[in-house]
Protein backbone atom coordinates (compact mmCIF):
# COMPACT_ATOMS: atom_id res chain seq x y z
CA UNK A 1 0.00 0.00 0.00
CA UNK A 2 1.02 4.02 -0.70
CA UNK A 3 3.44 5.35 -3.33
CA UNK A 4 2.64 8.34 -5.29
CA UNK A 5 0.81 5.57 -8.31
CA UNK A 6 -1.64 4.60 -5.10
CA UNK A 7 -2.68 7.70 -4.19
CA UNK A 8 -3.07 9.13 -8.04
CA UNK A 9 -5.05 5.73 -8.19
CA UNK A 10 -7.41 6.59 -5.37
CA UNK A 11 -7.60 10.39 -6.63
CA UNK A 12 -9.00 9.44 -9.93
CA UNK A 13 -11.05 6.63 -8.40
CA UNK A 14 -12.91 9.40 -6.19
CA UNK A 15 -13.05 11.78 -8.58
CA UNK A 16 -14.87 9.55 -11.10
CA UNK A 17 -17.52 8.84 -8.61
CA UNK A 18 -17.69 12.78 -7.88
CA UNK A 19 -18.30 13.41 -11.73
CA UNK A 20 -20.50 10.11 -12.25
CA UNK A 21 -22.76 11.44 -9.36
CA UNK A 22 -23.13 14.84 -10.73
CA UNK A 23 -24.13 13.42 -13.49
CA UNK A 24 -26.79 11.26 -12.42
CA UNK A 25 -28.16 14.38 -10.56
CA UNK A 26 -28.32 17.23 -13.10
CA UNK A 27 -30.68 19.30 -10.70
CA UNK A 28 -26.78 20.04 -8.91
CA UNK A 29 -25.81 20.60 -12.04
CA UNK A 30 -28.29 22.76 -13.52
CA UNK A 31 -27.77 25.84 -11.23
CA UNK A 32 -24.18 26.40 -12.67
CA UNK A 33 -25.17 27.37 -15.78
CA UNK A 34 -28.62 28.29 -15.81
CA UNK A 35 -28.50 31.45 -13.28
CA UNK A 36 -25.22 32.98 -14.66
CA UNK A 37 -26.48 32.55 -18.30
CA UNK A 38 -30.36 34.32 -16.87
CA UNK A 39 -27.87 37.17 -15.76
CA UNK A 40 -25.85 37.04 -18.34
CA UNK A 41 -28.95 38.22 -20.76
CA UNK A 42 -29.91 40.22 -18.14
CA UNK A 43 -27.07 42.47 -17.69
CA UNK A 44 -26.45 42.41 -21.45
CA UNK A 45 -30.05 43.09 -22.48
CA UNK A 46 -30.13 46.04 -19.87
CA UNK A 47 -27.19 47.37 -20.00
CA UNK A 48 -25.19 47.12 -23.38
CA UNK A 49 -25.58 51.04 -23.93
CA UNK A 50 -23.07 51.16 -21.24
CA UNK A 51 -20.21 50.33 -23.61
CA UNK A 52 -20.81 53.93 -24.33
CA UNK A 53 -20.11 55.15 -21.25
CA UNK A 54 -16.34 57.42 -20.96
CA UNK A 55 -13.83 55.21 -19.54
CA UNK A 56 -15.33 52.19 -20.61
CA UNK A 57 -12.78 49.72 -22.91
CA UNK A 58 -13.35 49.33 -26.06
CA UNK A 59 -15.43 46.25 -26.72
CA UNK A 60 -16.80 44.93 -29.78
CA UNK A 61 -20.28 44.31 -27.58
CA UNK A 62 -21.18 44.35 -23.86
CA UNK A 63 -21.76 40.21 -24.51
CA UNK A 64 -18.06 40.20 -24.96
CA UNK A 65 -16.79 41.73 -21.51
CA UNK A 66 -19.82 40.09 -19.94
CA UNK A 67 -18.56 36.37 -20.72
CA UNK A 68 -15.81 36.52 -18.42
CA UNK A 69 -18.35 37.61 -16.00
CA UNK A 70 -20.83 34.94 -16.60
CA UNK A 71 -17.92 32.17 -16.26
CA UNK A 72 -16.71 33.42 -12.78
CA UNK A 73 -20.06 33.80 -11.56
CA UNK A 74 -20.75 29.88 -12.48
CA UNK A 75 -17.40 28.90 -11.03
CA UNK A 76 -18.11 30.28 -8.03
CA UNK A 77 -21.72 28.60 -7.73
CA UNK A 78 -19.72 25.39 -8.86
CA UNK A 79 -17.29 25.96 -5.74
CA UNK A 80 -20.90 26.29 -3.63
CA UNK A 81 -22.14 23.17 -5.34
CA UNK A 82 -18.79 21.08 -4.31
CA UNK A 83 -19.06 22.28 -0.25
CA UNK A 84 -22.54 20.80 -0.96
CA UNK A 85 -21.52 17.39 -2.41
CA UNK A 86 -18.86 17.08 0.22
CA UNK A 87 -21.36 18.00 3.08
CA UNK A 88 -24.00 15.35 1.71
CA UNK A 89 -21.39 12.99 2.01
CA UNK A 90 -20.12 13.57 5.77
CA UNK A 91 -24.39 13.76 6.77
CA UNK A 92 -24.79 10.50 5.05
CA UNK A 93 -21.82 9.09 6.78
CA UNK A 94 -19.71 7.69 3.41
CA UNK A 95 -17.30 10.25 4.38
CA UNK A 96 -16.58 8.25 7.82
CA UNK A 97 -16.71 5.20 6.03
CA UNK A 98 -13.43 6.53 3.34
CA UNK A 99 -11.93 7.63 6.45
CA UNK A 100 -11.74 4.17 8.03
CA UNK A 101 -10.74 2.90 4.33
CA UNK A 102 -6.89 2.89 4.10
CA UNK A 103 -6.55 5.31 1.96
CA UNK A 104 -4.23 8.87 1.67
CA UNK A 105 -6.04 11.37 3.48
CA UNK A 106 -5.22 13.72 0.66
CA UNK A 107 -7.10 11.91 -1.66
CA UNK A 108 -10.57 12.48 0.57
CA UNK A 109 -9.70 16.36 -0.91
CA UNK A 110 -7.67 15.93 -4.21
CA UNK A 111 -9.98 13.64 -5.87
CA UNK A 112 -13.64 16.15 -5.32
CA UNK A 113 -11.19 19.22 -6.28
CA UNK A 114 -10.20 16.97 -9.57
CA UNK A 115 -13.77 16.52 -10.48
CA UNK A 116 -14.35 20.26 -9.80
CA UNK A 117 -11.29 20.75 -12.19
CA UNK A 118 -13.23 19.12 -14.71
CA UNK A 119 -16.87 20.37 -14.59
CA UNK A 120 -15.09 23.42 -14.69
CA UNK A 121 -13.81 23.40 -18.27
CA UNK A 122 -17.65 21.70 -19.00
CA UNK A 123 -18.93 25.16 -17.07
CA UNK A 124 -16.26 27.40 -19.61
CA UNK A 125 -17.06 25.52 -22.87
CA UNK A 126 -20.41 25.98 -22.02
CA UNK A 127 -19.92 30.11 -21.90
CA UNK A 128 -17.80 30.10 -25.00
CA UNK A 129 -20.26 28.39 -26.89
CA UNK A 130 -23.12 30.72 -25.50
CA UNK A 131 -20.93 33.49 -26.28
CA UNK A 132 -20.14 32.43 -29.78
CA UNK A 133 -23.82 31.61 -30.78
CA UNK A 134 -25.27 34.82 -29.45
CA UNK A 135 -21.79 36.86 -31.40
CA UNK A 136 -18.98 37.17 -28.88
CA UNK A 137 -15.96 36.45 -30.46
CA UNK A 138 -12.00 36.26 -29.00
CA UNK A 139 -10.23 38.14 -29.49
CA UNK A 140 -7.06 36.30 -28.02
CA UNK A 141 -7.46 33.25 -30.67
CA UNK A 142 -6.83 29.50 -29.82
CA UNK A 143 -4.11 31.24 -27.41
CA UNK A 144 -6.96 33.14 -25.49
CA UNK A 145 -9.02 30.38 -25.41
CA UNK A 146 -6.28 28.42 -23.33
CA UNK A 147 -5.75 31.36 -21.44
CA UNK A 148 -9.37 31.47 -20.32
CA UNK A 149 -9.14 27.36 -19.90
CA UNK A 150 -6.14 27.78 -17.71
CA UNK A 151 -7.30 30.91 -15.62
CA UNK A 152 -10.89 29.01 -14.80
CA UNK A 153 -9.87 25.76 -14.27
CA UNK A 154 -7.28 27.24 -11.54
CA UNK A 155 -9.78 29.07 -10.16
CA UNK A 156 -12.41 26.81 -10.45
CA UNK A 157 -10.35 24.38 -8.08
CA UNK A 158 -9.51 27.15 -5.56
CA UNK A 159 -13.57 27.72 -5.19
CA UNK A 160 -14.45 24.12 -5.27
CA UNK A 161 -11.81 23.89 -2.15
CA UNK A 162 -13.51 26.78 -0.60
CA UNK A 163 -16.25 25.04 -0.66
CA UNK A 164 -14.78 21.56 0.53
CA UNK A 165 -13.15 23.35 3.62
CA UNK A 166 -16.88 24.88 4.98
CA UNK A 167 -17.96 21.83 4.70
CA UNK A 168 -15.71 20.07 6.26
CA UNK A 169 -16.17 22.58 8.95
CA UNK A 170 -20.00 23.01 9.04
CA UNK A 171 -19.90 19.52 8.19
CA UNK A 172 -24.39 20.71 6.73
CA UNK A 173 -25.50 20.94 3.50
CA UNK A 174 -27.78 23.44 4.25
CA UNK A 175 -25.30 25.17 5.91
CA UNK A 176 -22.90 25.45 2.72
CA UNK A 177 -26.08 26.77 0.54
CA UNK A 178 -26.41 29.55 3.27
CA UNK A 179 -23.38 31.09 2.38
CA UNK A 180 -24.80 31.74 -1.42
CA UNK A 181 -25.39 35.34 -0.78
CA UNK A 182 -22.42 35.89 0.04
CA UNK A 183 -20.85 34.53 -3.01
CA UNK A 184 -22.73 37.39 -4.57
CA UNK A 185 -20.97 39.41 -2.04
CA UNK A 186 -17.93 38.85 -3.07
CA UNK A 187 -19.05 39.08 -7.00
CA UNK A 188 -20.28 41.83 -6.34
CA UNK A 189 -17.14 43.63 -5.12
CA UNK A 190 -14.83 43.09 -7.91
CA UNK A 191 -14.60 44.14 -11.68
CA UNK A 192 -16.21 40.65 -12.80
CA UNK A 193 -19.21 42.55 -14.14
CA UNK A 194 -18.35 46.37 -14.70
CA UNK A 195 -14.83 47.93 -15.40
CA UNK A 196 -13.14 48.98 -12.06
CA UNK A 197 -13.01 52.55 -13.52
CA UNK A 198 -16.47 52.70 -13.37
CA UNK A 199 -17.51 51.24 -9.95
CA UNK A 200 -18.60 53.25 -7.13
CA UNK A 201 -16.96 54.09 -4.19
CA UNK A 202 -16.42 51.78 -1.98
CA UNK A 203 -16.72 48.71 -4.32
CA UNK A 204 -13.65 50.29 -6.45
CA UNK A 205 -11.38 50.80 -3.49
CA UNK A 206 -12.60 46.86 -2.61
CA UNK A 207 -12.59 45.37 -6.27
CA UNK A 208 -8.49 45.97 -6.08
CA UNK A 209 -7.38 44.01 -3.32
CA UNK A 210 -9.97 41.30 -4.54
CA UNK A 211 -8.41 38.47 -6.19
CA UNK A 212 -11.91 37.57 -8.36
CA UNK A 213 -11.09 40.97 -10.58
CA UNK A 214 -8.12 40.03 -11.18
CA UNK A 215 -9.35 36.21 -12.18
CA UNK A 216 -12.37 37.58 -14.38
CA UNK A 217 -10.03 40.35 -15.75
CA UNK A 218 -7.39 37.71 -17.18
CA UNK A 219 -10.30 35.35 -18.59
CA UNK A 220 -11.37 38.58 -20.23
CA UNK A 221 -9.04 40.15 -21.70
CA UNK A 222 -8.60 37.66 -24.13
CA UNK A 223 -11.95 37.64 -24.97
CA UNK A 224 -12.03 41.66 -25.60
CA UNK A 225 -8.38 42.56 -26.52
CA UNK A 226 -5.79 39.32 -27.11
CA UNK A 227 -3.47 37.31 -24.93
CA UNK A 228 -1.01 39.80 -22.83
CA UNK A 229 1.29 38.69 -20.42
CA UNK A 230 0.35 41.24 -17.36
CA UNK A 231 -3.49 40.52 -17.20
CA UNK A 232 -2.93 36.70 -17.84
CA UNK A 233 -0.29 36.82 -15.20
CA UNK A 234 -2.02 38.56 -12.74
CA UNK A 235 -5.17 36.04 -13.10
CA UNK A 236 -3.31 33.41 -13.24
CA UNK A 237 -1.29 34.18 -9.84
CA UNK A 238 -4.56 35.30 -8.54
CA UNK A 239 -6.24 32.02 -9.17
CA UNK A 240 -3.37 30.01 -7.65
CA UNK A 241 -3.30 32.36 -4.21
CA UNK A 242 -7.40 31.20 -4.04
CA UNK A 243 -6.10 27.54 -4.43
CA UNK A 244 -3.32 27.92 -1.84
CA UNK A 245 -5.02 29.83 0.60
CA UNK A 246 -8.25 27.57 0.04
CA UNK A 247 -6.36 24.36 0.12
CA UNK A 248 -4.65 25.03 3.19
CA UNK A 249 -7.88 25.87 4.71
CA UNK A 250 -9.48 23.14 2.95
CA UNK A 251 -6.41 20.74 4.31
CA UNK A 252 -6.80 22.25 8.26
CA UNK A 253 -10.56 21.52 8.16
CA UNK A 254 -9.87 17.54 7.03
CA UNK A 255 -7.37 17.24 10.12
CA UNK A 256 -10.03 18.85 12.54
CA UNK A 257 -12.61 16.45 10.77
CA UNK A 258 -10.16 13.80 11.53
CA UNK A 259 -9.71 14.32 15.08
CA UNK A 260 -13.19 14.85 15.57
CA UNK A 261 -13.70 11.30 13.88
CA UNK B 1 -66.38 31.58 6.14
CA UNK B 2 -65.90 31.62 10.04
CA UNK B 3 -64.14 28.37 10.35
CA UNK B 4 -62.05 29.03 7.26
CA UNK B 5 -60.79 32.34 8.21
CA UNK B 6 -59.64 30.35 11.73
CA UNK B 7 -57.58 27.33 8.94
CA UNK B 8 -56.06 30.15 6.79
CA UNK B 9 -54.73 32.13 10.33
CA UNK B 10 -53.29 29.22 11.75
CA UNK B 11 -51.70 27.95 8.58
CA UNK B 12 -50.19 31.85 8.29
CA UNK B 13 -49.27 32.00 11.61
CA UNK B 14 -47.67 28.38 11.30
CA UNK B 15 -45.70 29.89 8.32
CA UNK B 16 -44.56 32.98 10.57
CA UNK B 17 -43.50 30.43 13.42
CA UNK B 18 -40.48 29.11 11.08
CA UNK B 19 -39.18 32.21 10.43
CA UNK B 20 -38.74 32.64 14.37
CA UNK B 21 -38.11 28.79 15.17
CA UNK B 22 -35.95 28.23 12.05
CA UNK B 23 -34.15 32.00 11.51
CA UNK B 24 -31.27 30.07 9.59
CA UNK B 25 -33.44 28.88 6.61
CA UNK B 26 -35.33 32.63 6.21
CA UNK B 27 -31.19 34.46 7.12
CA UNK B 28 -30.49 34.03 3.30
CA UNK B 29 -33.65 34.99 1.57
CA UNK B 30 -34.36 38.65 3.48
CA UNK B 31 -30.63 39.18 2.88
CA UNK B 32 -30.17 38.55 -1.06
CA UNK B 33 -32.45 40.88 -2.25
CA UNK B 34 -30.38 43.48 -0.24
CA UNK B 35 -27.01 42.27 -1.53
CA UNK B 36 -28.48 42.52 -4.73
CA UNK B 37 -29.81 46.00 -4.31
CA UNK B 38 -26.11 46.92 -2.98
CA UNK B 39 -24.08 45.50 -5.22
CA UNK B 40 -26.32 46.04 -8.59
CA UNK B 41 -26.20 49.99 -7.69
CA UNK B 42 -22.42 49.73 -6.51
CA UNK B 43 -21.45 47.88 -9.72
CA UNK B 44 -23.77 49.16 -12.25
CA UNK B 45 -24.15 52.62 -10.86
CA UNK B 46 -22.71 55.17 -13.51
CA UNK B 47 -25.31 53.34 -15.53
CA UNK B 48 -27.66 56.27 -14.74
CA UNK B 49 -25.16 58.65 -16.70
CA UNK B 50 -26.96 57.36 -19.95
CA UNK B 51 -29.55 59.30 -19.14
CA UNK B 52 -33.14 58.29 -18.82
CA UNK B 53 -33.63 56.86 -15.56
CA UNK B 54 -35.33 59.53 -13.80
CA UNK B 55 -32.50 59.00 -10.63
CA UNK B 56 -29.49 57.59 -9.47
CA UNK B 57 -29.18 53.70 -10.07
CA UNK B 58 -29.46 52.97 -6.68
CA UNK B 59 -33.32 54.53 -6.20
CA UNK B 60 -33.56 53.11 -9.87
CA UNK B 61 -32.86 49.65 -8.48
CA UNK B 62 -34.75 49.50 -5.24
CA UNK B 63 -37.66 48.36 -6.60
CA UNK B 64 -36.18 45.78 -8.32
CA UNK B 65 -35.28 44.69 -4.82
CA UNK B 66 -38.03 44.80 -2.91
CA UNK B 67 -39.77 42.57 -6.26
CA UNK B 68 -37.07 39.90 -5.92
CA UNK B 69 -37.42 39.99 -2.19
CA UNK B 70 -41.46 39.10 -3.08
CA UNK B 71 -40.06 36.41 -5.41
CA UNK B 72 -37.97 34.63 -3.07
CA UNK B 73 -40.49 34.40 -0.70
CA UNK B 74 -43.37 32.76 -3.24
CA UNK B 75 -40.37 30.41 -4.22
CA UNK B 76 -39.56 29.45 -0.42
CA UNK B 77 -43.69 29.14 0.10
CA UNK B 78 -43.33 26.35 -2.91
CA UNK B 79 -40.23 24.85 -1.33
CA UNK B 80 -41.54 24.81 2.20
CA UNK B 81 -45.11 22.53 1.02
CA UNK B 82 -43.48 20.49 -1.12
CA UNK B 83 -40.58 19.62 2.20
CA UNK B 84 -44.20 19.29 3.85
CA UNK B 85 -44.92 16.91 1.44
CA UNK B 86 -41.97 14.58 1.74
CA UNK B 87 -42.20 14.53 5.53
CA UNK B 88 -46.01 13.44 5.11
CA UNK B 89 -47.48 16.55 6.90
CA UNK B 90 -49.21 17.57 4.32
CA UNK B 91 -51.32 14.70 3.53
CA UNK B 92 -52.26 15.04 7.31
CA UNK B 93 -53.14 18.79 6.58
CA UNK B 94 -55.53 17.12 3.72
CA UNK B 95 -57.60 15.06 6.42
CA UNK B 96 -58.89 18.35 8.13
CA UNK B 97 -62.16 19.10 7.28
CA UNK B 98 -61.67 22.55 5.20
CA UNK B 99 -61.76 23.06 1.26
CA UNK B 100 -59.03 22.52 -0.30
CA UNK B 101 -59.09 25.91 -1.44
CA UNK B 102 -59.33 26.98 2.35
CA UNK B 103 -55.80 25.16 2.73
CA UNK B 104 -54.09 26.71 -0.01
CA UNK B 105 -55.85 30.34 0.68
CA UNK B 106 -53.62 29.59 3.52
CA UNK B 107 -50.55 28.76 2.12
CA UNK B 108 -50.39 31.67 -0.20
CA UNK B 109 -51.29 34.32 2.13
CA UNK B 110 -48.46 33.37 4.37
CA UNK B 111 -46.28 33.92 1.81
CA UNK B 112 -47.83 37.87 1.27
CA UNK B 113 -47.15 38.55 5.35
CA UNK B 114 -43.60 36.91 4.66
CA UNK B 115 -42.53 39.31 1.85
CA UNK B 116 -42.44 42.20 4.12
CA UNK B 117 -39.60 41.13 5.75
CA UNK B 118 -37.00 41.33 3.19
CA UNK B 119 -39.03 44.21 1.54
CA UNK B 120 -38.84 46.09 4.97
CA UNK B 121 -34.94 45.12 6.04
CA UNK B 122 -33.91 46.58 2.03
CA UNK B 123 -36.05 49.79 2.61
CA UNK B 124 -34.33 50.18 6.20
CA UNK B 125 -31.07 49.99 4.39
CA UNK B 126 -31.88 51.50 1.29
CA UNK B 127 -33.01 54.36 3.41
CA UNK B 128 -29.70 54.49 5.42
CA UNK B 129 -27.76 54.86 2.43
CA UNK B 130 -29.52 58.00 1.09
CA UNK B 131 -32.60 56.91 -0.90
CA UNK B 132 -35.61 59.32 -0.23
CA UNK B 133 -38.37 58.07 1.77
CA UNK B 134 -41.43 57.93 -0.49
CA UNK B 135 -44.87 59.34 0.40
CA UNK B 136 -46.86 57.03 2.46
CA UNK B 137 -48.92 56.72 -0.25
CA UNK B 138 -46.61 54.90 -2.35
CA UNK B 139 -45.20 53.10 0.12
CA UNK B 140 -48.21 51.73 0.68
CA UNK B 141 -49.09 51.15 -3.11
CA UNK B 142 -45.60 49.39 -3.04
CA UNK B 143 -46.60 47.46 -0.27
CA UNK B 144 -49.56 45.68 -1.38
CA UNK B 145 -48.03 45.21 -5.02
CA UNK B 146 -45.08 43.07 -2.92
CA UNK B 147 -47.09 40.79 -1.38
CA UNK B 148 -49.63 40.73 -4.11
CA UNK B 149 -46.17 39.45 -6.44
CA UNK B 150 -45.67 37.30 -3.21
CA UNK B 151 -48.96 35.83 -3.31
CA UNK B 152 -48.50 34.99 -7.18
CA UNK B 153 -45.33 33.67 -7.03
CA UNK B 154 -46.42 31.27 -4.41
CA UNK B 155 -49.18 30.32 -6.45
CA UNK B 156 -46.46 29.42 -9.14
CA UNK B 157 -44.19 27.14 -7.03
CA UNK B 158 -46.78 25.95 -5.10
CA UNK B 159 -48.18 24.26 -8.48
CA UNK B 160 -44.85 23.22 -9.22
CA UNK B 161 -44.43 21.82 -5.34
CA UNK B 162 -47.60 19.45 -5.89
CA UNK B 163 -46.87 18.57 -9.33
CA UNK B 164 -42.93 17.28 -8.75
CA UNK B 165 -43.83 16.53 -4.81
CA UNK B 166 -39.79 16.90 -4.18
CA UNK B 167 -37.43 20.27 -2.75
CA UNK B 168 -35.57 19.11 -5.90
CA UNK B 169 -37.84 21.43 -7.72
CA UNK B 170 -36.49 24.19 -5.76
CA UNK B 171 -34.34 25.70 -8.37
CA UNK B 172 -37.63 25.86 -11.29
CA UNK B 173 -39.02 27.85 -8.44
CA UNK B 174 -36.35 30.60 -7.71
CA UNK B 175 -35.50 30.56 -11.66
CA UNK B 176 -39.03 31.13 -12.30
CA UNK B 177 -39.08 34.61 -9.89
CA UNK B 178 -35.94 35.50 -11.64
CA UNK B 179 -36.88 35.49 -15.15
CA UNK B 180 -40.17 37.02 -14.22
CA UNK B 181 -39.00 40.04 -11.99
CA UNK B 182 -35.40 40.61 -13.92
CA UNK B 183 -36.95 40.12 -17.73
CA UNK B 184 -38.51 43.24 -17.09
CA UNK B 185 -37.34 47.19 -16.71
CA UNK B 186 -35.13 46.66 -14.08
CA UNK B 187 -31.98 47.66 -15.31
CA UNK B 188 -32.95 50.67 -17.43
CA UNK B 189 -35.59 52.28 -18.87
CA UNK B 190 -37.18 50.89 -21.74
CA UNK B 191 -35.75 53.05 -24.45
CA UNK B 192 -32.23 51.89 -23.77
CA UNK B 193 -33.30 47.93 -23.43
CA UNK B 194 -31.90 45.90 -26.71
CA UNK B 195 -35.20 45.02 -29.07
CA UNK B 196 -35.20 40.92 -27.38
CA UNK B 197 -35.08 42.29 -23.94
CA UNK B 198 -38.04 45.47 -24.87
CA UNK B 199 -40.10 42.92 -26.75
CA UNK B 200 -39.93 40.68 -23.31
CA UNK B 201 -40.46 43.25 -21.13
CA UNK B 202 -43.66 44.11 -22.89
CA UNK B 203 -44.94 41.18 -22.61
CA UNK B 204 -43.91 40.18 -19.04
CA UNK B 205 -46.99 41.49 -16.44
CA UNK B 206 -44.31 42.14 -14.00
CA UNK B 207 -43.04 45.18 -15.84
CA UNK B 208 -46.01 46.56 -14.88
CA UNK B 209 -45.80 45.77 -11.73
CA UNK B 210 -42.39 47.44 -10.96
CA UNK B 211 -43.48 50.30 -12.35
CA UNK B 212 -46.15 50.36 -10.12
CA UNK B 213 -43.42 50.07 -6.89
CA UNK B 214 -40.81 52.31 -9.29
CA UNK B 215 -43.69 55.55 -8.96
CA UNK B 216 -43.27 55.53 -5.08
CA UNK B 217 -39.40 56.14 -5.60
CA UNK B 218 -39.20 58.05 -8.76
CA UNK B 219 -41.63 60.50 -10.16
CA UNK B 220 -44.66 60.28 -7.83
CA UNK B 221 -47.58 58.26 -7.96
CA UNK B 222 -50.13 58.43 -11.06
CA UNK B 223 -53.07 56.48 -11.82
CA UNK B 224 -51.57 55.56 -15.36
CA UNK B 225 -48.96 53.67 -13.42
CA UNK B 226 -51.07 52.33 -10.17
CA UNK B 227 -53.90 51.00 -12.40
CA UNK B 228 -52.17 48.41 -14.73
CA UNK B 229 -50.09 47.69 -12.00
CA UNK B 230 -52.78 46.02 -9.66
CA UNK B 231 -54.54 44.77 -12.95
CA UNK B 232 -51.66 42.64 -13.87
CA UNK B 233 -50.95 41.24 -10.60
CA UNK B 234 -54.93 40.40 -10.38
CA UNK B 235 -54.41 38.44 -13.99
CA UNK B 236 -51.39 36.90 -12.65
CA UNK B 237 -53.17 35.52 -9.44
CA UNK B 238 -56.00 34.31 -11.01
CA UNK B 239 -54.44 32.39 -13.88
CA UNK B 240 -51.43 31.20 -11.32
CA UNK B 241 -54.03 30.49 -8.41
CA UNK B 242 -56.54 28.86 -10.46
CA UNK B 243 -53.33 26.32 -11.77
CA UNK B 244 -52.38 26.12 -8.24
CA UNK B 245 -56.22 25.07 -6.68
CA UNK B 246 -56.39 22.48 -9.98
CA UNK B 247 -53.16 21.23 -8.74
CA UNK B 248 -54.71 21.11 -5.48
CA UNK B 249 -57.66 19.18 -6.52
CA UNK B 250 -55.99 16.61 -8.06
CA UNK B 251 -53.40 15.85 -5.71
CA UNK B 252 -53.95 12.45 -4.03
CA UNK B 253 -57.24 11.71 -6.09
Amino acid sequence: MGGPSFTARVVWALARRSIRGSLRRPQFLAPLVIFPSMFLAVNVGGLTRTTSLPGFPAVDGFLDFQLAAAITQSLLIGGVATGIATALEIEGGFFDRLVASPIPRTALVLGRLIATAVTSAGQITYFLIIGLIFGASVKGGIAGVAVVYLIGIIAGVGFGAIGQAIALRAKSASTVQGIFPLVLVVLFASSAFFPRELLSSPVDVVAKYNPLSYISDGMRNPIIDGVGSTSVLEGVASALLVVAAAGGVAVLALRGRLRDA
Amino acid sequence: MRQSLIVVRALVRRALNEISRVPGAAIPGVLAPTIFMLGLSSVFGKASGLGGYGADFRTFIVPVGLLQGAGFTGAATGVNLARDIEQGWFDRLLLCPAPRTTLLTGVVASAGLRALLPSTFLLIVAFSIGVDVPTITGLLIAAVLVMGLACAMACFSVTLALRFRTQQAAPLMQIASFVGVLFTTSYAPKPLLTDWLRTVSDINPVTHVLEGVRQAFIGGVAWEHTWPAFLSLAGMITVLGWFAARGLRRYGV
